[in-house]
């Protein structure tokens, strides 16, 4: 269950979520986003390496920087997303399905 | 990095109550239970669902509009039903279906009497330019961003 929504608990911390929103609107170094950000170099690579094992950002050497960018398979915060959506969606649907039943168990 | 690629999605959820019940409410009372946050149409007061393969499934709203998110593929009561995801990573009416993904629902009786229900979403390939789609909705102020927003604090505590 955990590597299922692995996506979106990364995403639950507010800088990682910054961070993320960064990359994905441009793809920057460490530096470039520690530079814009309240905290250190250590914890912006410590962060990309939580978004990174979500698989919602990768990694290429450009020269001599690293730069981080989205993933470009894309599909994992796709997935991640819709997986949310229906496991909220079931939730409340089995609820609905089991109140449905025992005020009327002999409807169907 | 060990996290494999798995672009489908399956779901499942026990349910007690016997299997034809759930298999109506499922395809009869979707207003009831689809997340209110992931209607195409504000103010949805139903959907419509035409229980045979190439009927639709639409959004109704309080006004009449009509959306149609949804191709039935399989009616097969009360073990499974299956219909096509004509929904854009934009959360946007997709009008082609080469760009559409699928859905399939399986209702299984269990021995307890209860119904377990497994859904799994194929396809998300097919969306194509998924993430393009996606980062910008990310970026923006509404829509997508509240949502994952919404969603990071639900698998904050699941």
């Amino acid at each position: 269950m955990a590597t299922d929504i692995a996506g979106f608990a990364a995403l639950a911390d507010p800088t990682r979520r910054e961070i993320f929103e960064r990359v994905a609107a441009r793809p920057s170094s460490v530096g470039e986003l520690a530079a814009g950000l309240p905290v250190s170099r250590p914890a912006v690579s410590q962060h990309l390496r939580v978004l990174k094992d979500a698989r919602l950002v990768a990694d290429e050497a450009v020269g001599t920087r690293r730069v981080y960018r989205a993933d470009p398979e894309g599909l994992a915060m796709l997935r991640e997303y819709l997986e949310l959506f229906w496991r909220r969606s079931l939730d409340t649907f089995a609820a609905v399905a089991e109140e449905t039943f025992h005020d009327h168990p002999d409807a169907t | 990095m060990t996290i494999p690629t798995r672009p489908d999605v399956s779901v499942s959820v026990d349910v007690a109550a016997p299997v034809e019940h759930v298999f109506d409410v499922f395809t009869r009372q979707m207003p009831a239970w689809w997340d209110p946050d992931h209607h195409l149409l504000d103010d949805v007061v139903d959907m419509d669902v035409e229980l045979r393969p190439g009927g639709t499934i639409t959004e109704v709203d309080a006004t009449g509009n009509r959306c149609t998110i949804a191709r039935v593929l399989v009616v097969d009561r009360p073990a499974r039903f299956a219909f096509t995801w004509d929904v854009s990573p934009r959360w946007e009416v997709e009008p082609d279906p080469a760009r559409c993904s699928e859905v399939q629902v399986a209702f299984a009786a269990l021995d307890t009497g209860a119904t377990r229900v497994t859904l799994e979403h194929r396809h998300l390939d097919r969306h194509g330019d998924g993430w393009e789609g996606m980062r910008d909705a990310v970026g923006g102020d509404d829509g997508w961003a509240l949502d994952v927003r919404h969603l990071a604090e639900v698998a904050g505590v699941g």
